[in-house]
């Protein structure tokens, strides 16, 4: 489902935040993707919803070539990816129900819509008693679950989770994974970006290390550190 | 676009507009400068024109004749007058009739021309009237090379100065009517832009969960034309109810001045500032989100 070949990635500043990555992801995968910061995980999930370009190198979705896709085709690219992020981005003045409604709002879904599938996708993360609430009422890991029902209500094939556990303690942590888990169970493939080690090495997935742009190492049912230096230096 | 899409633009445009206070109250001020000076001087431009075209229709050509002029003479050039292409009346008015009408308009001070003794030193004249207006100038041309002929008198000059005085007014509300335009357009630009920065984080949320451009677009755009319309409203009712009052106010003191009092024009007038208010609403629009809203 997700190919790079041979993908580089300068900056005008000089920054080669990616050099020469090629990897394949199949559909319904779960991948980690490792790495100390800076070594080009989030600039890999930007290339992936067409926030930027691969300076050299082909990303292909869904057999569609990312760099030939014109400006007008990008939302409806977007609209297959689901986005999960470390700082949760909630709109802060709507209420639970109301945020994960935005994502079919902003597509044009009629009412009826929004209301049949809103309720089930709180239910399915756990926060169908809290739809009333603001972002601001809730703990941390409500609030990231109410960002995986908002990523997954449009029934997306991707989630791109850019370190999804980044701001929770350990037990919320898990119990994020294990949703992930879940959505990953029932058909939809999984990129998620992390620093956590406990979590990549208990999950026995698929673990690709990028190092200061390069991939380093690419294993099925790996581990965080096992080929890559990790000095502790997550953040 | 969704009746659900668009009543959730316009909730935006709203708290928008609300949120952004003194610079939506600039902006739709200044619309409605720009828009009143257009307006005002559209109509006051349409009245002097109305004005000049009443003189001119009025105007006709009197041919003077030389004092030496043969009644056979004057015979043929009155022939010859007729004949013309586009003279609809040639009237012969004597020395002796001129005087009497002169004597007549003078009524009690006709006694000043009791002085003249037996002397008439009125000319005689030809009274020619034509079809168009517009053509006098060439035919007095024309008149003025025939055999017998004096002198061509027709209304030059008023006319003239008339319609100078409605280009410059034209050119000059028009130049006035653009520098406030333009500001108007910068000033909802800046407005859309702190609109745009107010929502940024709102916008990027949009645009990672695959909303058209267009929908984002859309608040802003409708933001910039409700300020631009609102503008336009405020110019139309000011320009309308002034106009109203003016053209009461103008019969009842100078009863011979007819001013253009169509209330189609007025409404035709009313009804182009609201177009154009919507236009520079938008104009601002989408200069502000060329630059600040990449999406």
């Amino acid at each position: 489902m997700i190919q790079f070949l041979n993908v580089s990635k300068h900056y005008p500043n000089g920054v080669r935040a990616l050099t020469d990555i090629s990897v394949a992801i199949k559909r319904g995968e779960f991948v980690f993707l490792v790495g100390p910061s800076g070594a080009g995980k989030t600039t890999m999930t930007r290339l992936l919803i067409r926030e930027e370009l691969s300076t050299r190198g082909q990303v292909i979705f869904t057999g569609k070539n990312l760099s030939r896709l014109k400006g007008r085709e990008v939302p409806y690219l977007r609209r297959k990816i689901g986005m999960v992020f470390q700082d949760f981005r909630l709109l802060p003045n709507h209420t639970v129900f109301e945020n994960v409604a935005f994502a079919l709002e902003v597509i044009g879904a009629p009412g009826r819509d929004i209301r049949r599938l809103v309720p089930g996708m709180l239910a399915r993360v756990g926060m169908e008693g809290k739809k009333n609430q603001l972002p601001s009422q809730l703990s941390g890991g409500e609030q990231q679950r109410v960002c995986l029902a908002r990523a997954l209500v449009n029934n997306p094939l991707l989630i791109i989770a850019d370190e999804p556990t980044g701001n929770l303690d350990p037990d919320t942590s898990w119990e994020i994974m294990k949703l992930l888990a879940d959505i990953n169970e029932k058909g939809t493939t999984i990129l998620m970006a992390t620093h956590a080690q406990e979590i990549v090495d208990t999950m026995k997935r698929r673990v690709i290390a990028l190092d200061t742009g390069r991939m380093v190492r690419d294993e099925k049912g790996g581990g965080y550190g096992r080929a890559v230096e990790n000095n502790g230096t997550s953040s | 676009m969704r009746l659900r899409t668009m009543e959730r633009h316009l909730n935006e445009v709203l708290r928008s507009i609300w949120r952004n206070g003194w610079l939506s109250f600039a902006s739709v001020v200044t619309v409605a400068i720009s828009l009143f000076i257009l307006g005002f001087t559209t109509l006051l431009v349409l009245n002097i024109n109305s004005l000049a075209g009443n003189l001119e229709s009025g105007v006709e050509m009197t041919v003077f004749l030389q004092n030496d002029a043969s009644p056979g003479q004057i015979q043929a050039l009155g022939n010859q007058l007729q004949a013309l292409p586009g003279v609809t009346l040639v009237q012969f008015v004597s020395k002796e009739q001129a005087l009497a009408q002169i004597r007549q308009n003078m009524g009690s001070q006709a006694g000043l021309l009791s002085g003249l003794g037996q002397d008439n030193p009125l000319p005689d004249a030809f009274q020619v009237k034509a079809v168009n207006a517009a053509d006098i100038p060439a035919l007095a041309g024309q008149v003025e090379g025939m055999a017998g002929v004096d002198q061509v008198r027709y209304g030059q000059g008023v006319v003239e100065k008339l319609l100078a005085v409605t280009h410059w007014l034209r050119v000059g509300g028009l130049v006035m009517m653009i520098l406030v335009g333009i500001s108007a357009v910068f000033l909802i630009a800046t407005t859309i832009r702190v609109s745009v920065h107010a929502r940024r984080y709102e916008i990027g949320i949009m645009k990672f969960l695959g909303a058209t451009n267009w929908f984002v677009r859309g608040p802003f755009l409708m933001e910039g034309v409700t300020l631009g319309f609102a503008g336009s409203l405020l110019a139309g009712a000011v320009v309308y109810l002034g106009y109203s009052y003016m053209v009461d106010a103008v019969q009842t003191t100078l009863p011979f001045i007819q001013p253009v009092d169509a209330s189609a024009t007025l409404l035709a007038v009313v009804g182009g500032l609201l177009v154009l208010g919507v236009l520079i609403g938008a104009a601002g629009s989408l200069l502000s989100m060329r630059r600040y809203l990449r999406v």
